[in-house]
C-alpha cells in the first residue's frame, strides 16, 4: 500500500518525525506523487480497511466525527465573543500527517482547506527542523498569503503524536472580532494593502508543553483592540484541539494504530470517490456558464483610503465555466475573472477553492464526509493575477467574503440547471444572498473599554428560492450553515447600540414564481458610546445574486444613517421617534420625524469609519435571496399573503406579479381574482410591446461598445479581464462581431491602474516555498 | 428510495409535503426520477412532440415528431431555435437600464444602479412568458448557460436509448 510506513528504507538516514521515520516533506512528496500517478488520493486504488472491514471503518468515522462536533459544541461555550458563542463562527478539523483533512466539525467549514494549507506550508518550508515540531506544541496562523480567508480567522494548530511519532494534526479556527487593522471590526474597509489589514501570524510556534509562551501572550493581546475576546477565543481553540487530540489517542489505544493510520488516508480517497459518485447521481454531463459581479464604489467621499491610486470605482467580475465529464469528474474554470484590487475584497486561491465546499455541503455533498477528498476530485483553474489568485504580496483580504459569496452563488445556479433537468427539483436553488450589511466600528463602549464591533446579524439573510417553494427568510448565510441572527439582548450587551426596530425587509427577496427569502433590518440607536465610529459594508450599486429561470435578482443594498437627530429632546417631550423598519425607502417616514437631522440615505453601501455619537441612528439591512421562475406564475394568494406578512410593498403586487388585492379597513389585503387575471393578461401585452428581438437589441449595444460608451468602472472591469483572460477577450470580440484590431486597455480609460504591470508575489521572497493548489 | 408518481407530481406542482421533501433532500437520489418526471411533464403539455430535457418551468428541449429535429421550445409551442443554439438570441428582450425601469421591480434605493448593472428580461415572442433574467454590466455578451451532453447522459448515465436526432 502506498501509505505504508517505510521504517526499513529510512533506517540510517536522519530520522523524521512522521510515523515510520519519514520527514514530513518526504511523506507528503510520496503521497502527492502517488496521487498524480494513479489519480487516486495517495495511490489508494483499493480501500483496504473500508473494503475488508466496513463496519470497523464506519465505527472509526462515526466516533471521530462525533468527537470533533462535540469538541466544537463544548469549546464554543468558553468564548466570550458573541460571534463565536452566539453565531457558532468556529470549526475544528482533523488532518492526517500530510495535512490533508480527514473529517471536520460543523460550523465555518471553509477552513477544511485553509488550516490544511497552513500545515502544508509548514511541511514545505521545513518547520520540522526549524522551529521544530514536537508533541504538545501549539502553532498559530492567520496569514492570508498562504491560504487563510481573512486575518480575523485565527487558526490554532496542534500536532498529534503517538509513541513519539507524528500521526496527524488538529486545527481549530474562530472568527475573532478584531485583529487590529486600520479600522475597527473584523472585516474593515479603510486599508488597501496587507500592511493595514491587521495582525498577521505565519504558522508561528506560540507554545510548547501545552502552554502558551509569555512573549506571545504579551505581544498578541496588544496588537488587537478587543483583548479579552482575543484571549478567550484562543482558549476556545486550544480546548477544542486538546479534546480532539485526546480523542485520537483514545481511539488509537483502543482500535490500534494500524487501523487509525489506514483510516486517516482512506477517508480522503473515500471523500474523492463520494464526490464523483454524487456528481453522476445528481447532475447532467455538459458545460455550464454563469457569472457574478459585485461593486467596489471607492470614488465616494465617505470612503476614506490612504492612497490616491485606490480612489476609484471598480467592479469585481467572476465568470465561470463548469465542465462535467462522462466519468463524473469535473472542472471549474474562472477564465476572464478581473484583477485583484486596492481594497480588502481579494481572496487567496485556497479560501476560494476550500470555501466552495461550504456551499457544496448544502447541495451536492450534504453528508458528514467533508474532507480534502472533494478538493482532490475537483480541477480548479484560477488565472494568476485575478482577485481569487493574486500575484502581489501587498494584497489585502480583510473582507474576502464581499465577492466570494457572490462568485459561488453563480455556481449554484449552474448546478441547479442540472438538478432541474433531472427532476431533482428539491435541490434547485436560485442562489445565495449577498451576506451583508456588516455593521462594524469601535471606540469606547458602554463599559468604558476600548472596543470594536462586528454585528453578525447577517448570519441570517434570505436564501434563494427553490423550484418548489420560496426561499427561507432571515434564515441563513452561505458561509455558515448553522448561522443565526443572535438575540437582540446579547447584541445590546456587546455593542453600545440600542434596538429601535427589527423587522422583515420587504421586497429584499427577488421576485419569482417562488420568491427569494427576505432579509431583515435592524434600526440601532447609539447609546452610552464615546469617541465612537461605525461604517457600512455590503453591496449597493449591484445585486450580486441573479435569479433563475425567470426569477429576478435579490434587491441590492443602500445605507441609512442619521446624525444630530434631536432624539434626546423628542424622547423627553414624548414626540414620535423612528421605530421598526424603513419599509419603503422610496417613501420614507422616519426622516420627517427628525427635521434637523443630517441624514445619509443613498446607494453608498460601503463606507469607512464615520463618527457617531449618542442618539445617532444606523440602519442594518440584511439582504434577501434571488427568485425562481416567472413572477406571473406565482400563486396569487401567495402574493396576498406576502402583503399581509410584510414581505412585499403594496404597489409591487400589481406591478411585478399582476396581482390585484383589496385593502380592508383593518389593513388586511384580500385577493381580487378577476382583476388579477385581467392585470396579468395586460402585463403579457406590455411585455411584448416593450421588448425587441434580442438580435435587434444587440445591434444597438454593439454600437455602444464600438463608441466605448460606458462608465469607467465598467470599462476598467472589462479591460482587466481582457488582459488576464485572452480567451474571454476573444469570445467577447467574436460575440459582438468587433473588428480584429478592437481593443480596450486600462491605460486609455484615464483611471489609476497600479498593480496592472508591476507586482511581486510572496513566492519571490527569500527562503519561501508556496504551495500550489490550482491550475493558474 | 423510489417515490410514487403522485409524490413527483406534487413536487412539480410545488405542493410536496414537508416530510417527503425532507426525505428527498436527505437520502440518496432515486435514479428512476428522470423517466417519471418526463412522463408527468409530457402529459401536461399541449403538444405531443417528445420532451428530451426540461430546461426551465416552461422551457424544454424537444424532438419534433415530424422531422426528428431537436428544438428549444416554449410551453406554448413556440420553437425558439435548434438545440445547439442559444435560445435567448431568438427571444424578445426588455432591458431595464434606467432608474425608472428598475423602480418598476424594486423600491428606489433597493434597485441596482443602471450604470453599473442592467436587467435583461428574455420573453417568449408568442406568449410573453419570462424565461430568464440576466443581470450583468452593460456590454456583457448574452450568456449561453447550458450545453448538456445528452448522449452521455442518456446512454451512459441512465442506460436509456438516445432519442433519434436529425441535425438541421
Amino acid at each position: 500500500m502506498n501509505i505504508n510506513v517505510r521504517a526499513t528504507e529510512t533506517q540510517g538516514a536522519t530520522r523524521g518525525i512522521v510515523r515510520g521515520g519519514e520527514t514530513l516533506k518526504e511523506h507528503r512528496d510520496r503521497l502527492m506523487e502517488a496521487t498524480r500517478r494513479t489519480k487516486h488520493y495517495a495511490g489508494l486504488e483499493k480501500l483496504e480497511l473500508r473494503d475488508t472491514q466496513p463496519i470497523h471503518y464506519n465505527k472509526l468515522f462515526s466516533r471521530l466525527r462525533a468527537g470533533v462536533v462535540d469538541a466544537r459544541e463544548t469549546a464554543k461555550k468558553i468564548a466570550a465573543s458573541p460571534i463565536v458563542e452566539q453565531e457558532g463562527e468556529l470549526c475544528f478539523t482533523l488532518y492526517n500527517a500530510a495535512g490533508d483533512s480527514i473529517l471536520t466539525s460543523t460550523g465555518i467549514i471553509i477552513h477544511v482547506g485553509t488550516m490544511g494549507a497552513a500545515i502544508k506550508y509548514m511541511i514545505e518550508n521545513d518547520w520540522e527542523s526549524n522551529p521544530g515540531i514536537h508533541d504538545k506544541d501549539l502553532f498559530c496562523n492567520n496569514d492570508c498569503l498562504i491560504g487563510n480567508v481573512h486575518p480575523c480567522d485565527i487558526h490554532t494548530i496542534v500536532p498529534i503524536f503517538w509513541e513519539g511519532e507524528l500521526i496527524g494534526w488538529v486545527g481549530g479556527v474562530t472568527h475573532v472580532i478584531d485583529t487590529g487593522s486600520v479600522g475597527p471590526g473584523s472585516m474593515s474597509t479603510g486599508q488597501v494593502q496587507r500592511f493595514g489589514d491587521g495582525y498577521q501570524i505565519t504558522c508561528r510556534k506560540v507554545g510548547a508543553n501545552d502552554t502558551l509562551f509569555r512573549d506571545w501572550l504579551h505581544e498578541s493581546q496588544r496588537m488587537v483592540r478587543t483583548t479579552r475576546y482575543w484571549m478567550l477565543d484562543e482558549r476556545t481553540r486550544i480546548a477544542g484541539c486538546h479534546m480532539i487530540r485526546k480523542l485520537v489517542e483514545e481511539v488509537v489505544a483502543e482500535e490500534g494504530i494500524e487501523a487509525y493510520w489506514k483510516f486517516a488516508y482512506e477517508a480522503v480517497e473515500h471523500g474523492r470517490q463520494g464526490l464523483q459518485n454524487r456528481i453522476k447521481a445528481m447532475t447532467i454531463p455538459g458545460t455550464y456558464r454563469q457569472v457574478g459581479f459585485v461593486d467596489v464604489p471607492y470614488a465616494h467621499e465617505d470612503v476614506r483610503v490612504p492612497s490616491d491610486f485606490a480612489k476609484l470605482d471598480t467592479i469585481m467580475h467572476s465568470p465561470s465555466e463548469i465542465t462535467i465529464r462522462g466519468d463524473g469528474t469535473w472542472r471549474l474554470d474562472f477564465e476572464g475573472a478581473s484583477r485583484w484590487g486596492w481594497h480588502t475584497y481579494n481572496a487567496h486561491q485556497v479560501s476560494f477553492t476550500s470555501g466552495i465546499w461550504v456551499m457544496m455541503t448544502q447541495t451536492l455533498i450534504p453528508s458528514e464526509m467533508i474532507n480534502d477528498g472533494a478538493a482532490y476530485g475537483t480541477e480548479f483553474r484560477l488565472p494568476k493575477g485575478t482577485w481569487m489568485n493574486p500575484d502581489d504580496r501587498r494584497v489585502a483580504f480583510s473582507y474576502a467574503w464581499h465577492f466570494l459569496v457572490s462568485s459561488w452563488t453563480a455556481l449554484w445556479r449552474g448546478l441547479s440547471r442540472s438538478y432541474y433537468g433531472r427532476g431533482y427539483l428539491e435541490e434547485v436553488n436560485a442562489g445565495n444572498a449577498n451576506t451583508s450589511n456588516w455593521l462594524q466600528g469601535g471606540g469606547f463602549n458602554q463599559y468604558d473599554e476600548i472596543h470594536a464591533v462586528n454585528s453578525f446579524e447577517c448570519a441570517a439573510n434570505g436564501t434563494g428560492a427553490t423550484a418548489v417553494h420560496d426561499g427561507l427568510s432571515h434564515a441563513a448565510a452561505i458561509w455558515n450553515p448553522e448561522g443565526d441572527m443572535g438575540d437582540m439582548e446579547i447584541w445590546e450587551l456587546a455593542e453600545p447600540l440600542v434596538y429601535l426596530g427589527r423587522q422583515i425587509k420587504a421586497n429584499s427577496g427577488g421576485a419569482g414564481k417562488y420568491r427569494g427569502g427576505c432579509g431583515f433590518e435592524s434600526l440601532r440607536m447609539v447609546w452610552n458610546a464615546k469617541d465612537w465610529t461605525m461604517f457600512f459594508m455590503g453591496n449597493g450599486h449591484m445585486s450580486s445574486d441573479w435569479g433563475l429561470m425567470g426569477g429576478y435578482p435579490a434587491a441590492s443594498g443602500y445605507r441609512f444613517a442619521a446624525h444630530d437627530t434631536g432624539l434626546k429632546e423628542l424622547i423627553a417631550s414624548g414626540a414620535p421617534i423612528p421605530f421598526g423598519g424603513d419599509t419603503d425607502p422610496q417613501n420614507p417616514v422616519w426622516d420627517a420625524l427628525m427635521p434637523d437631522a443630517k441624514i445619509k440615505r443613498d446607494k453608498q453601501a460601503i463606507t469607512t469609519e464615520e463618527m457617531f455619537k449618542d442618539y445617532d441612528l444606523y440602519l442594518n439591512y440584511m439582504r434577501g435571496g434571488p427568485g425562481f421562475g416567472d413572477p406571473l406564475d406565482r400563486e396569487p394568494q401567495s402574493v396576498v399573503d406576502d402583503l399581509n406578512g410584510g414581505y412585499l410593498v403594496e404597489r409591487f403586487a400589481a406591478q411585478v406579479y399582476g396581482v390585484v388585492a383589496a385593502k380592508a379597513a383593518d389593513g388586511a389585503f384580500t385577493l381580487d381574482g378577476p382583476a388579477t387575471e385581467a392585470r396579468r393578461a395586460e402585463i403579457r401585452r406590455e411585455r411584448l410591446a416593450k421588448s425587441v428581438p434580442t438580435r435587434e437589441w444587440m445591434k444597438s449595444e454593439r454600437e455602444k461598445i464600438l463608441a466605448k460608451e460606458a462608465g469607467d468602472h465598467v470599462k476598467q472591469m472589462f479591460a482587466s479581464s481582457f488582459k488576464l483572460g485572452p480567451k474571454f477577450f476573444k469570445d467577447f470580440q467574436t460575440f459582438w462581431d468587433l473588428p480584429e484590431d478592437w481593443k480596450l486597455l486600462e491605460e486609455e480609460i484615464g483611471v489609476p491602474h497600479y498593480g496592472s504591470h508591476y507586482h511581486m508575489d510572496v513566492s519571490e521572497l527569500p527562503d519561501v516555498k508556496t504551495v500550489q493548489f490550482v491550475e493558474q | 428510495m423510489a417515490y410514487t408518481r403522485a409524490k413527483i407530481a406534487d413536487l412539480v406542482d410545488g405542493k410536496i409535503d414537508h416530510d417527503t421533501l425532507h426525505q428527498m433532500l436527505s437520502t440518496p437520489k432515486d435514479p428512476e426520477r428522470f423517466s417519471l418526471y418526463l412522463e408527468i411533464l409530457q402529459e401536461r403539455v399541449s403538444w405531443d412532440d417528445r420532451i428530451i430535457l426540461p430546461l426551465g418551468p416552461k422551457l424544454y428541449m424537444v424532438q419534433r415528431k415530424d422531422t426528428k429535429a431537436w428544438k428549444i421550445r416554449c410551453e406554448c409551442g413556440h420553437d425558439f431555435c435548434g438545440w445547439r443554439e442559444n435560445w435567448k438570441l431568438f427571444a424578445c428582450v426588455n432591458v431595464r437600464d434606467t432608474p425608472e425601469k428598475m423602480e418598476e421591480i424594486y423600491p428606489r434605493l433597493m434597485t441596482p444602479t443602471s450604470t453599473w448593472q442592467v436587467l435583461r428580461e428574455y420573453y417568449c415572442p408568442k406568449c410573453a412568458t419570462l424565461h430568464d433574467v440576466e443581470a450583468p454590466t452593460p456590454w456583457y455578451p448574452v450568456i449561453r448557460d447550458f450545453e448538456p451532453d445528452i448522449d452521455t447522459f442518456y446512454k451512459d448515465w441512465l442506460g436509456l436509448p438516445v432519442p433519434e436526432r436529425v441535425e438541421a
